[in-house]
């Protein structure tokens, strides 16, 4: 099956400094896919990269789409959404008014409107506090208005940066698990980055390990998950 | 009492002007973190355009919006051309700038229309209204298009999808391009806003002051004045604080023997020294709050 997203070769740079040597990945069409690493191996610059927000080269094809030469708003409206690291809330607004933002790019007024009506199901308690400000919502909660405010796209595929940063252990099952609810029922593709590497095995359909800006390992996450040898050498658990 | 009611009204009726070019000012320094300093220059500039279609036969009116059309190109010009190319320029590029569009709008007026000063139409008349010359029929006028600027701003940035979109991007850029807005657009958008509430506060302004090259320059300071009052983050702070400066200004030349007509400007100019000393952010300026 042909993959949605398919990266080759990606390099990537911050001024002089080298970060990506050269990365391949796939990922499939409705599926979780993790990419796990230790601080610093470039897991975010990744997410970066494919989002156009950091100088790159390689090629990355998006439904056969050419991503490198294209800007973040541009590649946005191709249906990618992303949950930056610390979760890009814009705190001076109201939770409302995040929803709607991430929705800038589509066109139907009552769609929009019902998308926030069906996120509120989804996370009750942003429509408790939907007129106040986001920059007062708990850690958990801004993240789950960081995932909300990202469906409110309809995207075909989610990157989501440290999910689980800085959360209690019992909110980041809680995200997960809706996180494992939205790929089940909306069919959204999903790159995941995370440090916390059992949690996102456990949810994820492919791996892959970074190390210094390489790909060092990459399989299915069951057998990833299931070799005791690279968790003790990679993955510290 | 009566002069006290009259310096009042007074005062709202240029604290408005003040009031427009203060949130021209905050719209601008809220998508660049920088004062622009040409602001007042650009109305001056703006107004002449409305003097030069009123002297071709356009009806008031018709120059009025004409002009406020030209000046929104003209603002979104200047963002496109001279300020995206310096993005990630230092401060002091940008001060730089600043003082050059200053230089080229004043001496451009000047070459074009001369320093001559010249008078400048009222739509509203001169008259005094209510009989007693409690508050003249301009001034009158200048609170009444002050205020429906001011409400549709209000409305435009409150509920719509672009006044959503530009506060978005004025509050984090870089989250605003991952929900796919375009923050240049929006920057560009900013200017030509604030070029157009400019015009507006010079053409409502050019009756009294007069039409000439320098008309801005102490209207700017106190557009400064009622916008640092207020809290350079906060709109609607920048509104009350160009009120407020109007009003205290009025007052202080009234009230305090000393101050008169020609210590009036220095008022500004104490309000901002002792707004920052004693309260940096301003009356209304807000430290974000936030949770991590």
């Amino acid at each position: 099956m042909k993959p949605l997203l398919r990266v080759r070769g990606l390099e990537a740079q911050y001024g002089l400094l080298k970060v990506l040597h050269g990365i391949d990945f796939d990922i499939g069409e409705g599926s979780v896919t993790t990419l796990l690493g230790a601080n610093g191996a470039g897991k975010t610059t990744t997410l970066r990269a494919l989002c156009g927000m950091v100088r790159h080269s390689g090629t990355i094809d998006f439904d056969g789409v050419d991503l490198t030469r294209r800007r973040t708003e541009d590649i946005v409206r191709l249906g990618i959404a992303h949950v930056p690291e610390g979760r890009g809330t814009f705190t001076s607004l109201t939770v409302e008014e995040n929803l709607q933002l991430g929705a800038m790019t589509r066109r139907q007024g009552s769609e929009i409107e019902e998308d926030i009506r069906r996120i509120y199901r989804f996370f009750p308690r942003l429509e408790e506090r939907s007129g106040q400000q986001a920059g007062t919502l708990s850690g958990g909660e801004q993240q789950m208005l960081a995932v909300g405010r990202a469906l409110m796209l309809r995207p075909r595929l989610m990157l989501l940066d440290e999910p689980s940063f800085g959360l209690a252990p019992l909110i980041v099952r809680e995200v997960f698990a809706i996180l494992a609810d939205i790929r089940d029922n909306m069919g959204v593709s999903m790159l995941i980055v995370e440090q916390n590497a059992s949690l996102a095995l456990e949810l994820a359909d492919e791996a892959y390990l970074i190390e210094t800006g390489e790909i060092a390992l990459s399989g299915p996450a069951a057998e990833i998950r299931d070799n005791e040898s690279v968790r003790n050498s990679y993955l510290g658990y | 009492m009566e002069t006290f009611f009259q310096q009042v009204l007074g005062g709202i009726a240029t604290g408005g002007i003040y009031a427009c070019m203060a949130l021209a000012v905050v719209m601008i320094y809220q998508a660049i973190h920088h004062l622009n300093l040409a602001q007042g220059e650009m109305a001056m500039f703006s107004t002449f355009i409305a003097w030069q279609l009123l002297q071709w036969g356009f009806p008031y009116w018709a120059a009025f919006v004409l002009t406020l059309g030209i000046s929104f190109a003209g603002g979104f010009l200047i963002e496109r051309v001279v300020l995206k190319p310096l993005e990630n320029a230092p401060v002091l590029s940008h001060l730089v700038i600043f003082i050059a569009l200053y230089a080229i709008f004043n001496s451009l007026a000047g070459f074009i229309w001369d320093f001559t000063v010249k008078p400048f139409p009222s739509p509203f008349g001169t008259a005094a209204l209510f009989g007693e010359g409690l508050i003249g029929a301009h001034q009158a006028g200048m609170i009444l298009v002050t205020l429906i600027v001011l409400f549709l701003l209000f409305a435009f940035f409150r509920y719509t999808r672009v006044g959503l979109a530009m506060r978005a991007a004025a509050a984090n850029p870089e989250s605003a391009r991952l929900v796919g807005i375009r923050v240049g657009t929006m920057a560009a958008l900013g200017w030509g806003m604030a070029a157009s509430i400019g015009a507006v506060a010079g053409i409502m302004i050019a009756p009294v002051v007069f039409l000439e090259p320098n008309m801005m320059l102490s209207i700017l300071l106190y557009g400064f004045a009622g916008a640092v009052l207020g809290g350079l983050t906060s709109p609607g702070g920048a509104v009350f604080g160009g009120f407020a400066v109007g009003v205290i200004e009025n007052l202080a030349g009234t009230y305090i023997p000393v101050v008169g007509a020609e210590l009036k400007l220095p008022i500004a100019l104490a309000l901002i020294v002792v707004v920052l000393v004693i309260k940096p952010n301003g009356l209304f300026g807000r430290t974000v709050v936030q949770r991590v």
